[in-house]
C-alpha cells in the first residue's frame, strides 16, 4: 500500500492566478488597441504570427510580423502579405497605432495592425478583447464574491454563536435562497431595469445581486465552525472569567471560521466568474461594445467557429485555466482545514 | 456550385435493370419495342419532352423543424412550425404561386370576379376527394368558411376575411358553386383565399356544433382523423422525435403526364432546435433539405470540396427587413420624462435622415451577412417583384451629409465633438436589442461606431426578446430599438398594418386616432385607396408613392433585407426555392428523386 501522497504547494495555481490578474489590471497597457476599436477592413483574421526569419529566409533580432491581407474575391479568407513586414515595437504611443493616448506593451505602427489572437467578426482584437474581459469578468467575481462573504460570514457567525432563533431562522432563510430559480430572478431583473442606467452601472448591480444571492451556502459553512467553536473549552473558560460576547466573538468566534470563510472564497470565486460567463453568454451581460469572457465567449458558439475560427476560443482556455486554478487551491485550503480540525 | 439537375427526356431513357428481360425473347422484344417506340418519340420530338416511362414517384423527403408544432388543428394554429405541416395536409382554393407571386386556380378551377370588385364566383373542381376518400362538396366550403367567421372559434384568420369590419358573405352557387360577396370593392379578393384550408364537414361538423372543434384535431388526434385536400396526409407524430407524413392517394394534382402528384411517399420531419445541429445533419446526409442558413453555415457548407450531396442556393433578399425604430409615442401620463425629452430629436425628420445616411449599410452587410444581404434605404426590396418601386435610389453612407442635416436641425458639436441639441443637451440614447440574437447586437455596435462618428453616444442594451417586444409594443419604455419586419405576402396589403397610422405594427407611433403627420395622412389615404383599386398599374403607382413617402421622411431607419439562403440534396429535383412562405417546401408535391437507382421491393428510393 502506497502512502497518501502529500499535497504539493499550489504555487503554480497561484502563479497563474498573478499572472492572469496583473494582465487584466493593466489591461489598458498590455492589450495593444482600444477592446471597442474595430477595424473593418480586417475582419475574422486569424491570429497574427509572430516572426524572427523572413521570407527570404534572414534572421532578424527584432520580431516582425507579415499583416494579413485579403485574399481577392473570397471573403474571409487571408494571406500574409510579405511584401509590408511591419517590426514590433515595444512601449509604444498610442498615438501612434491611433488609440487614443499613454503607452502600450507593444504593438506596430502604420495602417495594419497587429492581433496576436486573431480579430471578430467587427475586426476587433481579440487579445484586447480577452484582457479588458478578464477585468471586467475578474473584477465582477471579486464583486459578487465579496457581496456574498461580507452577508454569509457575519450571518453565519451571529447564528452559530447564538444558537436558538436565529440559528433557526438563518437555517430556513439559507433553505429559502438556496432553492431560488437565481437565473431567472436574473433575467427578471435585467427586463425590469430602466434603459437609461448605463451598462455597466446596470452590470455591476446585477453582479452585486448574484453576489447577495450567494451568501446562503458561506452562511452555513460558518454557522457549523461557530456553532462547534461557541462550546470549545477555551470559549467556556473565556465566559467563565466574564469575557463579552463581543470578546468571544472577535477572539476565539472569528479566527476559528477565517479558514472556512476562506476556502468558501475560492469556491465562490471561480462559481461567480461562471455566473457570469453564463449571463453574458445568454447575452444579459456586459453589453456591446465592452467585451466580457461570457460575451466573447457568446460570438463563439457557432460550429462554424470550431471549424474555421478557433482563435475565437481562447476566452474559453481562459476561463478554464482561472476556474481550475482557483479550484486547485480550494482543494488544498480544505485539506489543511481538514487536517487542523 | 453545382447546378440543379431537373428532369430531362436523357432521364427518361430506361436503366439497364429496366430493360433486363428473358434472352428468348429479346430480338421481339426489341422489334415491338421500336414499333412502340418510334411514334412516341415522334410525338415527344413534337411536344418537346417525352413522357417518363418510369414513374418519378417513391422516395422519402427527410427535413428538421426547430420546434415541435403546437396543434393540427388548421382553424387555430398560428405558430409557424404547426402551419408549415398544416400547409401540407390541407389545401385552398385559390392559391398563390410562390414563385410568380401571383394567384393561381387550386381547389377552384374556375374563378370570376365581378366588375365592381364586390364579388367573387368560384368553381370546384370535379372529382375532388378528401384523403379519406370522402367527396369534397360545395357545402364543405361553407362549413369552413363558417367556421373560420365565427367569432366564437376565434380564429386568426378571421381578421382576414373582414373588409372595411364586415364579414365576407358565402354562399352557395349551383352544384360545385361558391358565391363571395364583400362589402368594399377589395383589389385583391382572390389572394384572400391563399393558405386557408378547405376543411371536411363531415369529420368536424359534430365538434363543431357541439362547441369542442377548439380541441380537435389536437397533437394527440389518432392520425387517421385528421383528414385534408393537401398532397399528404398524417401518418403518425412522435412527441419529441419527428412527424411522419405519406402520400395522400386521393389528392387532385397530376404532372404534365397525368401522373398523380405528390412524387413523394413519405415526408418526415425530425425536431432538432440547434441550428448548427441541423446543418450537421443535412450536411451529412441524414436530411434533404435546409432552409434559413446562417450566411457562415452557407459558405462553409459552399467551400466543401466537391463531389458534395447537396446544392445550395443564394436566393436573394427577402421580404424581411432590419430596421432600427425610434421611439416618437406620445408618453403622457407614463412618468417617463427622459425619453420624453429625447423623443424631440426622434420627431425631427431631419435627425432620423441624418441617422440613416450615416450608417454604413455595407459593413452590415459584408462584416455580418458575409455579403449574402442587401442594403435597404425602404421597405421593398427587389425580392418583392410586383410591388418594388426600382425608382427609388439604393442607401449611400455619407458622413458629410449626414452633419449638414443636423447642423440645418439646428444641432451643433460640443469642443469635445459631441453632437449637442438646439438646448444645448448631449444627444446621447439608448439601442435596445434581442439577447438571443446576435445579428442584431452586431448591428448595434456597428451603428454605434457609427453615430459615434456624428457625435452621438449610444448605449446598446439587450434584452430577452419578449421583454424587448413589451417595451416596444406596449410600456414604450426605450429609445430605440432594432427589430425585423416584413415576410408576409407580397401585396401591399400585407403591410397595412405597418404604414396606416391605425395600424398594430406602426411601430414608431403606436395607437393614433388621426394621423399624426401630413405626410402619414397621405400614406393612409394612398393605403385606403389601393386596397379597393381594381386597376393595377394605378394600384401601384399609389403604393410606389407610399414607398417614396417612406424612405423620405424614414420613420424607421431601414438597414439590410438578409438573403434567402437554403440548400437540397443534389438528387431533389424541382427544388426551387422562392422568397415566400415556405420557401422551399412550397411546392412538396412535385419535388421528387432523380437518382435512377434500381427500386428496392418497398418501393422506396431513399438516397
Amino acid at each position: 500500500m502506497t502512502a497518501p501522497r502529500r499535497p504539493s504547494a499550489p504555487w503554480l495555481a497561484i502563479l497563474t492566478l498573478l499572472g492572469v490578474y496583473l494582465l487584466a489590471a493593466g489591461a489598458d497597457f498590455f492589450a495593444p488597441y482600444d477592446a471597442a476599436s474595430q477595424d473593418r477592413s480586417s475582419p475574422s483574421t486569424p491570429p497574427t504570427r509572430l516572426r524572427l526569419v523572413d521570407a527570404e529566409g534572414t534572421w532578424h533580432l527584432r520580431p516582425f510580423i507579415y499583416p494579413w491581407k485579403e485574399i481577392e474575391g473570397r471573403f474571409g479568407e487571408y494571406e500574409e502579405d510579405v511584401r509590408s513586414p511591419r517590426p514590433l515595437r515595444f512601449f509604444v504611443r498610442s498615438e501612434a497605432l491611433g488609440e487614443g493616448t499613454g503607452r502600450r506593451f507593444f504593438g506596430i505602427t502604420g495602417p495594419q495592425r497587429i492581433s496576436l489572437l486573431g480579430t471578430d467578426e467587427l475586426g476587433r482584437d481579440q487579445l484586447s478583447r480577452l484582457l479588458v474581459g478578464a477585468r471586467v469578468s475578474l473584477g465582477a467575481s471579486f464583486l459578487a464574491t465579496g457581496m456574498a462573504l461580507g452577508l454569509g460570514w457575519p450571518a453565519g457567525l451571529l447564528a452559530g454563536f447564538y444558537g436558538g432563533r436565529a440559528q433557526s431562522l438563518l437555517m430556513r432563510g439559507s433553505e429559502l435562497f438556496m432553492v431560488l430559480p437565481w437565473f431567472y430572478l436574473l433575467l427578471g431583473f435585467r427586463a425590469f431595469l430602466p434603459l437609461e442606467v448605463s451598462p455597466l452601472l446596470a452590470f455591476l448591480t446585477t453582479v452585486l445581486l448574484i453576489g447577495a444571492m450567494g451568501w446562503a451556502r458561506p452562511a452555513r459553512m460558518v454557522h457549523a465552525v461557530a456553532a462547534r467553536a461557541r462550546s470549545r473549552e477555551s470559549v467556556l473558560a473565556a465566559r467563565g472569567f466574564g469575557a463579552s460576547d463581543l470578546y468571544l466573538l472577535r477572539r476565539h468566534i472569528l479566527p476559528a471560521t477565517a479558514a472556512v470563510a476562506l476556502t468558501q472564497a475560492a469556491l465562490l470565486l471561480p462559481r461567480t466568474i461562471l455566473a457570469e460567463v453564463t449571463l453574458s453568454f445568454l447575452g444579459l451581460g456586459m453589453s456591446e461594445p465592452w467585451p466580457s469572457w461570457g460575451t466573447l465567449l457568446a460570438e463563439a458558439q457557432s460550429l462554424a467557429v470550431l471549424e474555421t475560427r478557433t482563435w475565437m476560443l481562447w476566452p474559453a482556455a481562459a476561463l478554464a485555466l482561472v476556474v481550475m486554478s482557483y479550484h486547485r487551491i480550494a482543494g488544498l485550503l480544505q485539506q489543511r482545514l481538514g487536517a487542523m480540525s | 456550385m453545382k447546378a440543379d439537375r431537373h428532369f430531362s427526356p436523357l432521364h427518361a431513357l430506361p436503366t439497364p435493370y429496366e430493360v433486363r428481360s428473358t434472352r428468348g425473347c429479346r430480338a421481339r422484344r426489341l422489334l415491338w419495342g421500336a414499333v412502340v417506340a418510334l411514334p412516341l418519340l415522334l410525338a415527344a420530338s413534337s411536344q418537346g419532352e417525352s413522357a417518363p416511362p418510369i414513374s418519378r414517384s417513391g422516395g422519402r423527403l427527410v427535413l428538421d423543424l426547430r420546434a415541435e408544432p403546437q396543434s393540427f388543428n388548421p382553424v387555430l394554429a398560428s405558430d409557424r412550425v404547426s402551419r408549415t405541416i398544416i400547409r401540407r395536409l390541407m389545401a385552398d382554393l385559390i392559391h398563390i404561386d410562390r414563385q410568380t407571386q401571383e394567384t393561381v386556380p387550386a381547389l377552384a378551377h374556375r374563378i370570376s370576379a365581378s366588375e365592381d370588385g364586390k364579388s367573387f364566383e368560384l368553381e370546384l373542381r370535379e372529382g375532388l376527394r378528401f384523403s379519406d376518400g370522402e367527396p369534397l362538396t360545395a357545402e364543405d366550403v361553407l362549413f369552413s368558411f363558417e367556421v373560420y367567421l365565427d367569432p366564437a372559434m376565434g380564429s386568426p384568420n378571421r381578421d382576414l376575411l373582414l373588409i372595411d369590419g364586415e364579414p365576407v358573405r358565402v354562399t352557395r352557387s349551383g352544384e360545385r358553386g361558391i358565391r363571395f360577396e364583400l362589402a368594399e370593392p377589395y383589389a385583391v379578393g382572390d389572394r384572400l383565399f391563399d393558405s386557408l384550408a378547405i376543411l371536411p364537414r363531415h369529420r368536424l361538423e359534430k365538434p363543431y356544433r357541439a362547441g369542442r372543434l377548439a380541441e380537435t384535431w389536437g397533437l394527440g388526434t389518432p392520425a387517421e382523423e385528421i383528414v385534408g385536400l393537401g398532397p399528404f396526409r398524417l401518418r403518425r407524430y412522435v412527441p419529441g422525435e419527428r412527424i411522419e407524413l405519406e402520400r395522400n392517394p386521393h389528392y387532385w394534382k397530376r404532372d404534365e403526364h397525368g401522373e398523380r402528384l405528390p412524387y413523394l411517399d413519405e415526408l418526415v420531419f425530425r425536431f432538432v432546435p440547434n441550428g448548427d445541429a441541423q446543418v450537421v445533419r443535412f450536411e451529412a446526409g441524414e436530411t434533404h433539405m435546409i432552409h434559413g442558413l446562417s450566411a457562415e453555415s452557407f459558405d462553409r457548407l459552399a467551400r466543401r470540396p466537391e463531389p458534395r450531396g447537396y446544392v445550395l442556393r443564394d436566393v436573394g433578399p427577402q421580404l424581411r427587413y432590419e430596421i432600427l425604430v425610434l421611439n416618437q409615442n406620445p408618453l403622457e401620463g407614463r412618468d417617463l420624462p427622459e425619453i420624453e425629452a429625447r423623443q424631440k430629436w426622434f420627431r425631427n425628420d431631419d435627425f432620423r435622415r441624418a441617422l440613416s445616411a450615416a450608417v454604413d449599410r455595407d459593413s452590415m452587410v459584408r462584416l455580418i451577412y458575409r455579403g449574402r444581404a442587401t442594403p435597404i434605404a425602404a421597405p421593398l426590396t427587389r425580392a418583392n417583384k410586383l410591388w418594388h418601386n426600382a425608382e427609388l435610389p439604393p442607401p449611400e453612407r455619407s458622413v458629410e451629409t449626414s452633419r449638414t442635416l443636423l447642423r440645418n436641425a439646428g444641432f451643433d458639436w460640443s469642443p469635445g465633438g459631441l453632437l449637442v441639441d438646439p438646448n444645448g443637451r448631449p444627444v446621447r440614447f439608448s439601442i435596445a436589442t434581442s439577447s438571443s440574437n446576435q445579428q442584431r447586437q452586431k448591428m448595434a455596435a456597428i451603428l454605434q461606431e457609427d453615430l459615434r462618428q456624428i457625435g452621438i453616444e449610444i448605449t446598446i442594451v439587450t434584452l430577452e426578446f419578449r421583454a424587448l417586444v413589451d417595451r416596444v409594443v406596449n410600456t414604450f419604455e426605450y429609445d430605440a430599438a432594432i427589430l425585423g419586419l416584413g415576410g408576409g405576402d407580397v401585396d401591399p396589403n400585407g403591410e397595412m398594418n405597418v404604414w396606416l397610422s391605425t395600424g398594430s405594427n406602426h411601430l414608431w407611433h403606436l395607437g393614433q386616432t388621426r394621423p399624426a403627420t401630413p405626410w402619414e395622412e397621405e400614406v393612409d389615404s394612398l393605403m385606403t385607396r389601393q386596397l379597393i383599386e381594381l386597376h393595377r398599374p394605378t394600384r401601384k403607382a399609389m403604393y410606389d408613392r407610399v414607398q417614396a413617402l417612406v424612405a423620405h421622411h424614414v420613420p424607421f431607419v431601414f438597414l439590410v433585407s438578409p438573403n434567402l439562403l437554403v440548400g437540397a440534396h443534389r438528387d431533389l429535383g424541382h427544388f426551387d426555392p422562392a422568397v415566400l412562405d415556405h420557401s422551399t417546401l412550397w411546392n412538396v408535391e412535385h419535388l421528387y428523386w432523380m437518382d435512377r437507382a434500381p427500386k428496392p421491393r418497398d418501393g422506396r428510393r431513399n438516397p
